[in-house]
């Protein structure tokens, strides 16, 4: 692995808000519901941040923010240092080439009346990657090698192959433009346990190949533990930690990660006999009104009066360990 | 854990004997047997596992027991399926419609599509406990209640006028639940119950079944792709891949000494939170096999198996016994040692 200090990405202060209501022939009053509620984090070249969440936690519009798929509200998405917020048209579709998504559904991600090398190909065309048909071809035919398929199967059709082969297929498209960030979106939930292996090896094997940075966005905390450098845990719209993996899940300091990690049953009968799940009280709020204070007070078994008056800070406590929290 | 159920397995009779059951079904693109010839037992009051990837015919076995499978296109064979005494093979419509929901019944994924949008949570229990039970008015109520608290809703009663739409996915599995308990069933089927929930609601949901179904004495079957998800919740696992069981034993010996080379290989590939994050992940190799246009012969897992030899390939392993209560369909049961 080749993480140096150099930040590809940095994200500051980003607020990603939807607006309902409010249209010309309804008097009601505008609600604003924010996804993304002022999140910072950076990435390191060569590094994999996880970031997890329950859903509805604004894992995916964060990591959508980022690839200015949803415009942010506010705030700035410094890519090797440049302000993807301030960019438009032609100038954003080149800063495109270099970031790019592994979705979670390969079924849905695969146009089915497109073959593997139209697939690959297509990205290579938007880009203008590769000059003719032929480079194109070639670079298609490494790429299906470098994730494991053959090369024969460049003119075969999505539903020709299985769930993990179609997931090779989608990376091998994301890869084919030589990014450098690739946002991986759920990319082993839908693959059958024993397939799962498989992915993350190959994951983890192309981003040491390609020198890749991965921003990699699970419900899992398993998967995410196995494959990433640092870990964020999201919460109705903002990061309530930030650790080393190591740290976060020997030494979880928010109420909430530690309720998440309790929660995870492991397969080891004598294990699950001793495990004790903290239990998380009520239901995630709406986001359309996130409580006052601390967004995760009404479910925090720990809270005091001031939890529910005031906003905790996002404080480093440790070297490279930082919590929004009142009470650590 | 209860030493209930496994004690008295000598001496209990069976509530669900299935044995030799073959479901094909014939479609468009071919035929495909979805399950070879699978045969276990279920019996009262107790919690069994069945652990197995997508298509490995899992869903199939207990949809069929429950006759759910529409035939045609599909064909249910076996030589004896049997609940309580009663033949399940040759029940009518509507023996099976008086089985279903009252004396067997089920919780399943997805619980927003398996509400009615357009029907209150109290409008939707209150048929189930009609129909079963001939309750009504007050009384009818009172159970519904009785139910939603049981299940751990707070302000029973408000739910009730609510609409599915109203409620959290955690809430609606809960209500689910609910509905399933309401008769008092004999078997509780839960067919990945927790899969489409948030990992908090999940665990919750998985001791709720749990510990309801111990309360009530109720046989449970909990059908998953996480190992996880019984470790602490049965008191038997069967592995099924490809149509078959491949691996029975009881939950503490199945994770302690698995025999058959897939149930190590998945326990081995699982990346979990307790362990140290260094650790190489073991991954199986290859695909599970596609029913619908590969024909197995021998071992279906062979072309996966890092000690598949030649008999494997020629001749199917059947599931025999390698220690008492633990079952393995394997040629190399007793060479293959849990390695790493």
């Amino acid at each position: 692995m080749h993480i140096n200090t150099d930040k590809i990405l940095q994200v500051r202060d980003m607020n990603i808000h939807f607006t309902f209501g409010g249209g010309l022939l309804k008097s009601g009053r505008k609600a604003v519901l924010k996804a993304v509620d002022g999140v910072s984090f950076d990435l390191l070249t060569g590094e994999t941040l996880g970031l997890v969440g329950e859903s509805g936690c604004g894992k995916s519009s964060t990591a959508k923010g980022v690839l200015q798929l949803y415009k942010p509200t506010s705030g700035q998405v410094l890519f090797k240092e440049e302000n993807l917020c301030d960019l438009q048209g032609e100038a954003l579709r080149r800063m495109r080439r270099q970031m790019q998504m592994i979705f979670q559904d390969p079924y849905a991600s695969l146009n089915p009346r497109m073959t593997v090398l139209r697939i690959i190909e297509e990205p290579m065309k938007v880009h203008r990657t590769h000059g003719n048909r032929k480079e194109r071809r070639e670079q298609v035919i490494e790429m299906v090698q470098r994730v494991g398929l053959n090369p024969s199967d460049i003119h075969r059709y999505p539903h020709e192959f299985s769930g993990g082969q179609r997931q090779r297929i989608g990376i091998a498209r994301a890869l084919a433009v030589r990014p450098e960030l690739v946002v991986c979106d759920e990319p082993v939930s839908a693959l059958d346990v024993s397939i799962q292996a498989q992915m993350i090896h190959l994951i983890e094997a192309l981003r040491d190949q390609f020198n890749l940075s991965y921003l990699f966005i699970s419900h899992d905390l398993s998967v995410v533990k196995h494959i990433s450098h640092r870990v964020a845990v999201m919460y109705l719209g903002i990061i309530v930690e930030l650790a080393a993996k190591e740290e976060l899940y020997a030494r979880p300091l928010h109420p909430y990660t530690q309720a998440l990690l309790s929660a995870i049953p492991i397969p080891d009968p004598e294990v699950e006999r001793q495990r004790t799940a903290i239990a998380l009280e009520g239901e995630i709020p709406s986001p359309l009104a996130p409580p006052p204070g601390c967004r995760f007070h009404p479910r925090c078994r720990l809270r005091e009066a001031v939890c529910s008056r005031q906003t905790p800070q996002w404080r480093e406590v440790a070297p490279g360990h930082h919590v929004a929290c009142h009470l650590v | 854990m209860m030493p209930t159920p496994m004690q008295n397995q000598q001496q209990a009779k069976p509530i669900l004997e299935v044995h030799g059951l073959i479901v094909r079904f014939t479609l468009r693109d071919g035929a495909l047997i979805a399950v070879r010839n699978v045969s276990f037992d279920l019996f009262p009051g107790e919690s069994l596992g069945v652990v197995g990837e997508s298509g490995c015919g899992k869903s199939v076995t207990f949809l069929s027991v429950m006759r759910l499978i529409p035939t045609p296109p599909g064909k249910i064979d076996a030589v004896k399926m049997r609940f309580s005494g009663m033949d399940l093979l040759d029940a009518s419509k509507r023996q099976m419609r008086r089985i279903r929901g009252n004396r067997i019944s089920m919780v399943f994924q997805d619980p927003m599509s398996s509400l009615n949008p357009v029907l209150t949570i109290g409008r939707q229990m209150r048929e189930g406990i009609q129909l079963h039970l001939g309750l009504s008015g007050r009384s009818l109520d009172d159970r519904c209640i009785e139910l939603l608290d049981k299940v751990g809703i707070s302000a029973p009663e408000m739910r009730l006028k609510s609409y599915p739409h109203q409620l959290s996915g955690g809430i609606r599995q809960r209500v689910m639940i609910a509905m399933a308990l309401s008769c008092n069933p004999s078997i509780l089927l839960a067919d990945e119950p927790t899969t489409a929930l948030d990992v908090t609601i999940q665990d919750q949901i998985l001791r709720l079944i749990r510990d309801l179904t111990r309360d009530l004495g109720t046989a449970s079957v909990l059908i998953t792709h996480n190992l996880g998800a019984v470790a602490g919740t049965t008191d038997r696992i069967m592995v099924m891949y490809a149509g078959r069981i491949v691996e029975k034993a009881p939950t503490p010996l199945l994770f302690k000494d698995p025999r058959h080379p897939y149930t190590q290989g998945l326990l081995r590939s699982i990346p979990r939170v307790d362990q140290p994050a260094g650790r190489r992940l073991y991954s199986i190799s290859g695909a599970p096999p596609d029913l619908l246009r590969e024909t197995i012969q021998g071992c279906a897992f062979a072309p996966r198996c890092p000690l598949a030899e030649e008999q494997c390939v020629a001749q199917a392993p059947s599931l025999e016994p390698f220690a008492p209560e633990h079952l393995v369909s394997c040629w190399k049961a007793a060479d293959a040692h849990q390695h790493g």
